[in-house]
């Protein structure tokens, strides 16, 4: 989604970050492979949407750069709410807006409609917080 | 006379003068080919055409004196091979001069010089003065396309025999001007040139010297520094080709550079094909430098590049959390494994500072990253084999590297304790480095991991797989420590179960048989398993355990994975069938014959999945029997069932007598099964006693109503032994008796399936090997579509047809299989069922669809998709029919359609996308699933055609994003995602 530049040239701002490793695919289960269980949606499943989001910097995904995990996303299926916070790689990070945009897209396209759903950084990560806002998931 | 000799000759030479006029004046072409033909056939010499031409050759216009040399080139490509040496010396001498002239006459002029080229009277010297005039009058890499060609021509036929010394520069010139190769091979090209060819071509050509090194060592250097993907990849891979002629000499001055290069882009690359690239580059280069001799007063330059490495490598490793880790030790691993010599450098340097590493770090993720590097250098050392003990470089470490995997094996984390099974299964594998008290401890280890719960699945089978790699080589600690345990383990797991029902009970008695066929990996382990598993499932039968189907069945599972270990040696696959074929036997008969008290196991041995799970067991037991060994074993196991002689089983006092096609009694008949799995697993040249009385009992039985089971076992048995026999009377014979028993049972009757059964199976052992007959059963079967009653059935048996079986009539059990069935079938009876379907009545036409479905969805997709455009009308038509199988396998040909042809399938996108968004909707989840992945697939349309649509799209692919089922919204969403992209800039 956000193409990898970075290493054409220029200085990156953090150009040795720590990286996590990949989760992989998520097993699929035998209740997943039976027609009548209905499966919720999960907070593994909103961290499947935007795990492979590219970094603006980095030809590293969000997941490996520790971006996004998987215990900063909150799901309620009944309640049709998703929040997703993410944490800049460091404080002054310049690209958190685009972050944040990014997972916002992606998460407008891959949910029903039903969902309200809140993008944010997670608190205290960054010199400016407010790259995020809620929304309801809209038809283009 | 010599008047009349004179006139003769001025006759033709005036003929030749208007030929030459035609030809420069008149702009004709045909003059050419006659005045070659008149030289050839010695009407005047090439030096009479010369002087005809005279005049033309100094024209002033350049058209002109085009033309002229034109000519004398043409005919020179037909008649170099007349030319005296004196007469080349000459021409060779004009046309080296013509090169100076100008630009229109060049072309002529390299024509010219290619026919001379050929000569096999050139003088010695003069191809490098040919050479070295081209070089110079003119810029090779400004010609024409056609032009460079002629060049190239003229400088592959001196190549063919002469020295291409002197002009090593210009040659390289010439050449590397097309590097990196950037060419798209125009639509329709009827040559077919694909990029990769020239881009191998060319590398085939500047890898082809090392005396190019100088000039293109630099050139790759550039392009890999350069931004271009390709550029790079073609850079590193050419490298790659030219380390196998290179030696020390033509590195040495660039390997500064190199390193520089591949190091930042291993470092820094986003593509993983740039960095295995490099990686393979770093190998090559480090092993070209550990071939070269050396002499004593050299540097070593393997040497000093080696340092050059680990200097820049080193620290980081130190940093187990940082991102140049990897990388890192990529770099070194690359080099270490190119040769023993850089192995033992890298890793006498690298494996101290690791082995510290891993003591500095207590964080279990880091400890994991230091000991996977660990266990990468270590796995290099598999590569080379040393002669000294001594000299083996991981001896030093031995030590340190057990207690260090023994610390991991023993580690809360997961992912640590998998390293460091891995880690040890590798140390094991070197020759004489463990001793015997690190295999006790590490045997004990081995066996806690084994027992492992739920959560820690992956780590069990790492243990169970690294048990049996280690039991392999170390048979004595295996048996001494490891065997006692789990014999010990599973009397008292028998013990637990027959108290009562206790789940964690239940599954550390699964675990233990795991572990006993897991380790059943060298012919003395075997020997101690086998019996204990077999002695298992008898104290099942006496009572004395709690028996249930599930456990049966695990140790059925057990035996066979043991059996399948056994086939790699034939003295382990001999005393497997020898020891438990009998007495598997025995026990079945046993369970058969009527007996008073009923028990448990009885009942259970009977059942249809532990029948088949037998039958699995005794057919790995047979397929790799040797013949001779084989036969003993048929001489007791026919006359078994045919006659009743129990004499060779190991318990034979049974009640009353075993006639499985006598008797009335189902239990008896039911074991036909395993006598399917015996017979049909042996090699073809194993001489089968009363085979005419056997297949005769087994027609019979195929068709006798009361019980499917037996029933269908019979025609397996019949169909799998029919395969296998040789082409003659006796086939001939025995299908027709099978054929009569089908046509008979197919009318009205109690046994109209049973028929149609053993026709199924009859006509798949023939469709496999081609019988000539097979294709009156094929079209028997094919009209049965229509059958009200067997039509379903009939659509279904084209699945089996098609299918790979896995008891009967497969290639494991030496059944004559043709390689190419599948596509034969396809070929001999699509056209029937397309022709059927459109003949059909409404009610039955779903049949037609749903056979030829089960035909297409087992055909090589490769082989599908020429066909299927004249398949397409009917696939859009069965996207319309109700039943999911037709849906299912129609959609999943549509897919890889649309991906391949693209353009076909726009011109029915309307069809296409309604039909796929309502199917989007089907009951069924598979249908769900594939009708989004063609949405996805639809994507590949020219844009231009989709955009209409994409609106439509969007607002209904957002339906299946609530799925009740996360596969099926797993598919809404990336096919969502693909349609949101329609039309976008770089999409």
């Amino acid at each position: 989604m956000v193409g990898g530049g970075g290493m054409g040239g220029g200085l990156l701002e953090n150009a040795n970050p720590l990286i996590y490793e990949r989760s992989g695919e998520r097993p699929v289960t035998a209740g997943e492979e039976d027609e009548q269980v209905p499966d919720s949606i999960d907070a593994r499943e909103i961290f499947d949407l935007i795990r492979s989001i590219n970094d603006p910097e980095h030809p590293l995904t969000l997941e490996e750069l520790n971006v996004v995990e998987q215990v900063r996303v909150q799901v309620s299926d009944p309640e049709s709410t998703v929040a997703v916070a993410f944490t800049p790689t460091i404080p002054h990070c310049s690209m958190a807006t685009l972050i944040g945009l990014s997972i916002k897209v992606k998460l407008l396209r891959s949910l029903p409609q039903r969902f309200k759903m809140d993008v944010h950084i997670t608190p205290g990560t960054h010199a400016s917080e407010h790259a995020g806002h809620s929304t309801r998931v809209c038809q283009t | 006379m010599a008047a009349a000799a004179a006139l003769e000759a001025v006759a033709p030479t005036g003929a030749l003068w208007g030929l030459v006029h035609d030809f420069v004046m008149g702009q004709q072409e045909g003059p050419a080919d006659q005045v070659a033909a008149d030289v050839k056939s010695g009407s005047y010499t090439v030096l009479q055409v010369v002087e005809a031409l005279g005049s033309s050759l100094e024209n002033p216009e350049p058209r002109t004196r085009a033309r002229g040399i034109q000519l004398l080139s043409q005919v020179l490509l037909q008649c170099q091979s007349l030319l005296l040496e004196k007469e080349v010396v000459h021409l060779i001498l004009f046309y080296e001069n013509r090169l100076k002239d100008h630009h229109l006459v060049i072309p002529s002029v390299l024509q010219g010089l290619r026919a001379l080229s050929l000569c096999v009277a050139l003088p010695p010297g003069l191809a490098v003065s040919v050479l070295k005039a081209i070089f110079q009058e003119v810029h090779v890499q400004s010609l024409l396309q056609v032009d460079r060609h002629t060049v190239y021509s003229i400088i592959t036929n001196f190549m063919q025999t002469r020295e291409e010394g002197p002009f090593v520069e210009e040659l390289f010139e010439v050449t590397s001007c097309y590097f990196p190769i950037d060419f798209t091979p125009p639509p329709n090209d009827p040559h077919g040139i694909q990029r990769e060819d020239l881009i191998l071509s060319l590398r085939a050509v500047l890898a082809s010297t090392p005396r190019f090194a100088e000039f293109l060592l630099p050139l790759l250097i550039e392009k890999v520094d350069s931004e271009i993907l390709s550029a790079k990849l073609d850079s590193l891979q050419t490298l790659n080709a030219c380390c196998a002629v290179y030696g020390q000499k033509e590195l040495k001055d660039f390997l500064p550079s190199l390193w520089a290069s591949i190091r930042r882009e291993v470092f820094q690359t986003a593509s993983e094909r740039v960095e295995a690239d490099g990686l393979a580059a770093l190998h090559s280069l480090t092993a070209c430098l550990s071939r070269s001799v050396l002499r004593a007063d050299a540097e070593d330059l393997l040497d000093s590049f080696l340092s050059n490495i680990l200097q820049d490598c080193r620290h980081h490793l130190c940093e187990p959390d940082m991102k140049l880790v990897w990388p890192s030790a990529k770099l070194l691993q690359a080099a270490a494994g190119a040769s023993a010599r850089a192995g033992d450098r890298i890793t006498s340097n690298v494996l101290p500072l690791l082995l510290e590493q891993f003591h500095k770090h207590g964080q279990s993720n880091q400890r994991r990253t230091i000991l996977e590097m660990i266990l990468g250098f270590l796995k290099l050392h598999q590569k080379w084999s040393y002669e000294d003990k001594d000299e083996r470089p991981l001896n030093g470490f031995k030590d340190q590297l057990c207690s260090l995997v023994f610390m991991a094996l023993t580690d809360p984390s997961t992912q640590l304790q998998l390293v460091g099974i891995r880690t040890f299964a590798v140390l094991g594998a070197q020759p004489d480095l463990l001793s015997s008290g690190d295999l006790e401890l590490a045997v004990g280890h081995l066996y806690r991991l084994s027992f492992l719960e739920e959560d820690s699945q992956s780590c069990r089978v790492a243990a169970l797989e690294a048990s049996g790699a280690l039991a392999a080589l170390y048979p004595i600690a295996f048996s001494s420590h490891l065997v006692p345990k789990l014999a010990e383990e599973l009397r008292r797991g028998e013990l637990d179960l027959s108290r009562g029902d206790e789940p964690t009970k239940r599954s550390r008695h699964l675990r233990c048989l795991q572990a006993l066929s897991a380790i059943s990996t060298h012919p003395n382990i075997v020997k101690e398993t086998l019996p204990l598993l077999l002695q298992h499932l008898c104290r099942m039968n006496k009572g004395t355990v709690v028996a249930e189907t599930s456990e049966v069945l695990a140790v059925c599972q057990s035996l066979q994975q043991v059996a399948e270990k056994c086939q790699r040696d034939p003295e382990s696959c001999w005393y497997f069938h020898q020891t438990a074929v009998p007495c598997l036997l025995a026990l079945a008969v046993q369970a058969s014959v009527p007996e008073k008290e009923h028990s448990v196991l009885r009942k259970v041995l009977l059942e249809d999945e532990v029948l088949a799970a037998l039958v699995s067991v005794i057919g790995t037991a047979t397929t790799h029997l040797s013949p001779d060994l084989a036969a003993q074993s048929v001489a007791h196991i026919v006359p078994l069932f045919l006659d009743g002689n129990i004499s060779f089983l190991p318990e034979n006092s049974f009640p009353c007598r075993f006639q499985p096609f006598q008797d009335g009694s189902s239990g008896q008949r039911r074991l036909v099964a395993l006598l399917m799995a015996f017979v049909c697993s042996l090699p073809r040249n194993v001489e089968i006693p009363q085979l005419n009385q056997l297949m005769r009992e087994l027609v019979e039985l195929s068709c006798c109503p009361s019980c499917p089971f037996s029933s269908t076992a019979a025609a397996k048995c019949f169909a799998g032994l029919l395969n296998k026999l040789p082409a003659g009377q006796q086939v001939d014979e025995f299908l027709q008796l099978a054929v009569d028993k089908v046509e008979a049972g197919l009318s009205p009757g109690p046994c109209r399936s049973q028929a149609f059964t053993l026709l199924l199976w009859v006509t798949k052992a023939l469709v496999l090997r081609y019988h000539p007959l097979s294709s009156c059963l094929t079209d028997r079967l094919t009209g049965l579509l229509s059958d009200p009653e067997l039509g379903p059935a009939a659509a279904d048996g084209f699945s089996l047809l098609m299918s790979d079986c896995t008891d009967v009539l497969t290639r494991a059990g030496h059944a004559e299989v043709r390689l190419m069935f599948r596509q034969r079938f396809f070929t001999d009876n699509v056209p029937a069922l397309v022709q059927g379907f459109h003949a059909a009545s409404q009610d039955v036409k779903p049949n037609y669809l749903k056979g030829l479905s089960h035909v297409l969805n087992r055909l090589p997709k490769p082989v599908l998709l020429p066909e299927l455009p004249t398949l397409l009308s009917l696939l859009l038509e069965a996207l319309s029919c109700s039943d999911c199988v037709v849906q299912l396998s129609t959609l999943s040909c549509l897919q890889p359609l649309l991906l391949e042809a693209p353009q076909v399938m726009s011109l029915h996108v309307d069809t296409l996308v309604t039909k796929f968004l309502n199917l989007s909707s089907s009951p069924s989840m598979a249908v769900r699933i594939a009708a989004l992945r063609c949405m996805h697939a639809l994507t590949r349309l020219p844009t231009p055609v989709l955009l209409p649509y994409k609106p439509q799209v969007i607002r209904a692919l957002a339906k299946p994003l609530d799925d009740k089922k996360r596969l099926v919204r797993k598919e809404a969403v990336s096919a969502r995602g693909e349609w949101f992209l329609l039309g976008s800039p770089g999409s």
